[in-house]
Formats: structure tokens, C-alpha cells, sequence
């Protein structure tokens, strides 16, 4: 067993149009992993979006000057993305909404959570120098 | 990414071309009240080019089928990609819209 190493490690600016670059370049080392084409193509870029988009809007609230931090981490049996932001942190349990019963099949919004749990195999939330998501997705 | 437009008989057609992601996601639901405000009532769009869609693009597709209802009006959505058809089952969305195989098919079921 290899020790997990750190495939990218970024500081982006706290804005939406840094979101695009980000995941395309978690697809490329996903695919020079040879991990599946449906979790390149659905799995990581949808549920990696939805992280920092979620740093980016909740956590650091949309203020400019802001910076966002994500990391991937890959052993030989996980990927694991961690994003950080400057938020209070939140409960994943909590907050997370069924968006598929009647009531809430309709809403514009509520959808972002629920989606990373799942497209992952394990999303956390928990505070180590800013509020860290941790989404972690195993390779077989 | 971007977003065209063009009509085909009675039907506004979107393209979606890349992602429709949080960060463009208003753009489109603009193109689309610009053609409801002048009147169109039937829309389709197109996935056919699109990479991924992030839960605010779905959002923005829920709340264009709403307002385009409100205006008797109708949204369909065609050539969904295997990806994007997980992504629509996951969520149930694909019982909320009428989706078609084919731009043809979507265009015939109007």
C-alpha cells in the first residue's frame, strides 16, 4: 500500500468563474488515473462543483477578497477532495434535503448537498483552519 | 460555455454548450425570459453539447418550466447524455420535464 499523496493542493480566489478551471483539472487527474469515465465525467465534476460553489456562496458568504482552498488527495484505494472556506461550518446531516419528494421536487434551490451524497461515497464537514468539506469517492 | 438560440418553426431552441454550472446559469434563464417576454410560448432545449449540470443549473431549469407555464407556455428538454440522465433520475427531475431521445422527437411533441 502506497502512502496517499497529494495530486493538487490550490488557493482560487472566492468566485464562481474559478469553479470551471478547478474541476477540469480534477477530471484530467482522475482520468490519468484511470479512474471510470462516470465518475469523471458525473461523479467528481458535479459533486466538486457543488463543494465550492457551497465555500464559495455560503461559507465565505460571496465576499470579495476571499480565498477558497481545495486539495486532492489520492491512495490506492480513495480520492478525497477537501475544500476549505472561512465559514462557521455546518452539519452535513442537517442540512442536507430530500429534494426528491413532492414538496421539494419543485424548488429552485436544495439540491447541492444532497447531490454530493450522492455522487460520493462519503462527504464530511468539520473545522481545522477554516471549515473543511471532505468529499471522499473510492477508485474500484 | 454558451448558450445559442435560434427558432425552428413555432420553437425556441436552446443550445447548451459546455457546462451549466452556478456561474452562467443566469445567462441562460435571461435568454430564455427575453423569448418568453416577446411572446414565444414553446421551448426546447438542447443538451446535446453540454458537459455537466451543477444543482444550480438544475435549479435554473426548474424555474424557467414554472414561469413558462405560468405564461401557458411549454419547456421540453432533449438529448440527454447517460450522465445527464443519472443526474435527472437522482434527483426525480426526470419526472418533472418531458424529455425526448432526439431535438426531432422534442420538436414532434409539441
Amino acid at each position: 500500500m502506497g502512502e496517499p499523496r497529494v495530486a493538487f493542493d490550490l488557493q482560487i480566489p472566492s468566485e464562481v468563474e474559478y469553479i470551471e478551471g478547478v474541476v477540469e483539472l480534477a477530471r484530467q487527474r482522475c482520468r490519468e488515473l484511470k479512474i471510470s469515465p462516470a465518475k469523471c465525467s458525473l461523479n467528481i465534476p458535479v459533486a466538486l462543483s457543488e463543494a465550492l460553489s457551497n465555500a464559495i456562496l455560503r461559507g465565505n458568504e460571496a465576499t470579495g477578497g476571499k480565498q477558497v482552498r481545495v486539495r486532492a488527495i489520492i491512495s490506492d484505494t480513495d480520492l478525497v477532495f477537501e475544500v476549505v472556506d472561512d465559514g462557521p461550518g455546518f452539519d452535513v446531516d442537517e442540512c442536507t434535503r430530500d429534494c426528491t419528494t413532492e414538496e421539494n421536487l419543485t424548488k429552485e434551490e436544495g439540491r447541492g448537498l444532497f447531490l454530493m451524497r450522492q455522487l460520493m461515497d462519503r462527504v464530511e464537514s468539520f473545522r481545522d483552519k477554516g471549515n473543511v468539506v471532505r468529499l471522499t469517492l473510492h477508485r474500484k | 460555455m454558451s448558450f445559442s438560440i435560434k427558432k425552428q418553426g413555432e420553437v425556441v431552441v436552446v443550445d447548451v454548450e459546455g457546462q451549466l454550472i452556478v456561474g452562467n446559469r443566469q445567462e441562460l434563464k435571461q435568454k430564455v425570459l427575453d423569448e418568453l417576454e416577446k411572446g414565444e410560448k414553446k421551448f426546447l432545449i438542447d443538451f446535446s453539447q453540454t458537459g455537466y449540470i451543477d444543482s444550480s443549473g438544475l435549479g435554473v431549469l426548474v424555474s424557467l418550466s414554472k414561469k413558462i407555464r405560468e405564461q401557458g407556455g411549454e419547456l421540453r428538454l432533449a438529448n440527454l447524455n447517460d450522465d445527464l440522465q443519472t443526474l435527472f433520475e437522482l434527483t426525480k427531475l426526470d419526472t418533472l420535464f418531458q424529455i425526448s431521445d432526439t431535438r426531432e422527437r422534442a420538436l414532434e411533441s409539441f
